[in-house]
């Protein structure tokens, strides 16, 4: 298939891995519109065809659904109705900090992605959806907007901090001043959104892909990567490394050049939890950062084998259980009870080995709920079992712990 | 090819559709149906009809699958 033709882009396409990452300051203060134009080039706005150009370059949400995107926008644009873009920028996960760090660092970048995706599917209305404790975000954004001459009618929102609030139809719901819960699907958001509006919702991240893409073209966005999934993602590293932060990665990247790029461990690890609180635990150092290997939203975490595997992932699936918007009983139910079992065995002394029932209640829970919460949950309690066997083995027949709980996994706290 | 759902949200686990057409809904260990999700046979959509009719909180409902597409209500 012929790629649809681009006006040639006035400067040259970054080379390498750094692309949204590029123009960072070393102040790290925002990214002023001249200076992001001269290193990017202005945005010249490709209008529908953008949307083939997306399903050509592969791009997908990188979100933590990892829906493609060129297909999202072309689903808004087969509904009735003048669409709306939200830009999703919740980013509830505690140790996620990707999409904060666009903001604040390279705002513009962000912007230009919704005024592209905007353009693309006529709609007018941009929404930029931040969590209540983003302020030096918001701060940037409105400054941001105020150097801007879009043609579309921007808006800055907040909604309530909090894990499952980023869930699409609950941010929605946020926006329209409702409890931030999610509904049944369907009707999805593209279909009948904001004021019953086909709603484009994406994260901010993907339209810091989206805004490049429109410049450079497909090609170039899959000129770096692996074949199923090209392009790079940003990754919120955390845990026992000497220089935790957002880093730019190639898809494909192992995690132990990930580590290494941020300086190597400071420890000894036990593993790494790739996906965050929707992933998995690996032991492997060669596990690939892709969506297939359970990326997600693009958190990894080196997690040091002075602490404890089972009493950190307790502790998280306790905050995930209270994190449940409350409405799917086996999402209610399940989650708190399989915290309470993770908290059973967590605890000082020898306990019966209920890993069975637990492995069942993980099972039992997956796809019962309006949306993925539950699914989620269960997958980092299935692989915590997997993972942590040794662990939960000292814990069950020793009642005694390997290590500590040194707090590595966060959980935030609702401000 | 019919197959049944239930509205997560609108389920208070009251437990009628197990009792009803257990040959398809079992409960879980917190009352919630867990259904299965192979198309309904024709011969046992009548037991179907009645746990739908019967669900107090109306969440148990057909949906008809498409051949491209999702499920459509």
């Amino acid at each position: 298939m012929a790629a649809p033709s681009l006006r040639q882009a006035s400067v040259a396409a970054p080379l390498g891995v750094a692309r949204l990452l590029a123009g960072v300051r070393d102040d790290n203060r925002p990214v002023a519109l001249r200076d992001h134009a001269g290193l990017y080039g202005p945005l010249e706005h490709v209008g529908a065809e953008l949307i083939s150009i997306l399903e050509e370059s592969r791009l997908r949400g990188r979100g933590g659904g990892a829906f493609p995107t060129g297909r999202k926008l072309a689903a808004v644009t087969g509904e009735r109705g003048r669409p709306v873009v939200v830009v999703n920028a919740a980013e509830g996960e505690p140790a996620s900090s990707k999409d904060r760090a666009l903001l604040r660092l390279v705002p513009h970048l962000v912007l230009d992605g919704a005024a592209a995706a905007a353009v693309a599917i006529g709609a007018r209305e941009i929404i930029i959806a931040l969590a209540r404790g983003h302020r030096d975000e918001r701060a940037a954004l409105v400054g941001a907007l105020k150097e801007r001459r879009d043609k579309v009618r921007w808006s800055v929102k907040t909604v309530p901090d909090g894990f499952v609030v980023g869930e699409e139809t609950a941010l929605l719901n946020a926006l329209s001043g409702k409890a931030p819960k999610p509904t049944v699907k369907p009707p999805y958001p593209f279909e009948r959104g904001l004021g019953g509006a086909p709603t484009l919702v994406q994260n901010a991240e993907t339209l810091a892909h989206v805004a490049l893409i429109a410049r450079f073209g497909a090609r170039w966005f899959r000129s770096v990567g692996i074949e199923a999934e090209p392009g790079t993602a940003l990754v919120s590293l955390s845990g026992a490394v000497r220089r935790p932060g957002v880093y730019e990665v190639e898809l494909g990247t192992r995690v132990s050049e990930l580590i290494q790029e941020a300086g190597g461990a400071t420890e000894a690890l036990s593993a790494f939890l790739v996906g965050g609180y929707f992933g998995g635990w690996t032991r492997d150092p060669a596990h690939p950062l892709t969506a297939a290997g359970g990326l997600g939203a693009g958190v990894v975490i080196a997690f040091p084998a002075a602490s404890c595997g089972v009493r950190e992932s307790a502790r998280v699936t306790r905050y995930l259980a209270n994190e449940t918007a409350g409405q799917c009983g086996p999402c209610v139910h399940g989650l708190a009870a399989l915290a309470s079992g993770l908290e059973e065995i967590a605890a000082p002394g020898r306990t019966p080995d209920r890993r069975v029932q637990l492995a069942r209640w993980a099972q039992q829970v997956t796809a019962r709920g309006a949306c993925r919460h539950p699914d989620g949950a269960a997958r980092f309690v299935a692989s915590t079992l997997a993972v942590f066997e040794d662990e939960f083995s000292l814990h069950l027949h020793k009642g005694r712990c390997s290590g500590q709980d040194r707090g590595v996994l966060p959980v935030g706290s609702r401000r | 090819m019919k197959k049944l759902h239930v509205d997560p949200i609108a389920c208070d686990g009251h437990g009628l559709c197990a009792e009803l057409f257990p040959e398809w809904i079992e409960l879980d260990d917190w009352g919630y149906p867990i259904i299965n999700p192979a198309p309904v046979p024709p011969g046992l959509e009548a037991h179907a009809d009645r746990a739908i009719k019967e669900c107090p909180k109306v969440a148990l409902r057909f949906v008809v699958e498409r051949a491209n597409g999702p499920v459509k209500r």
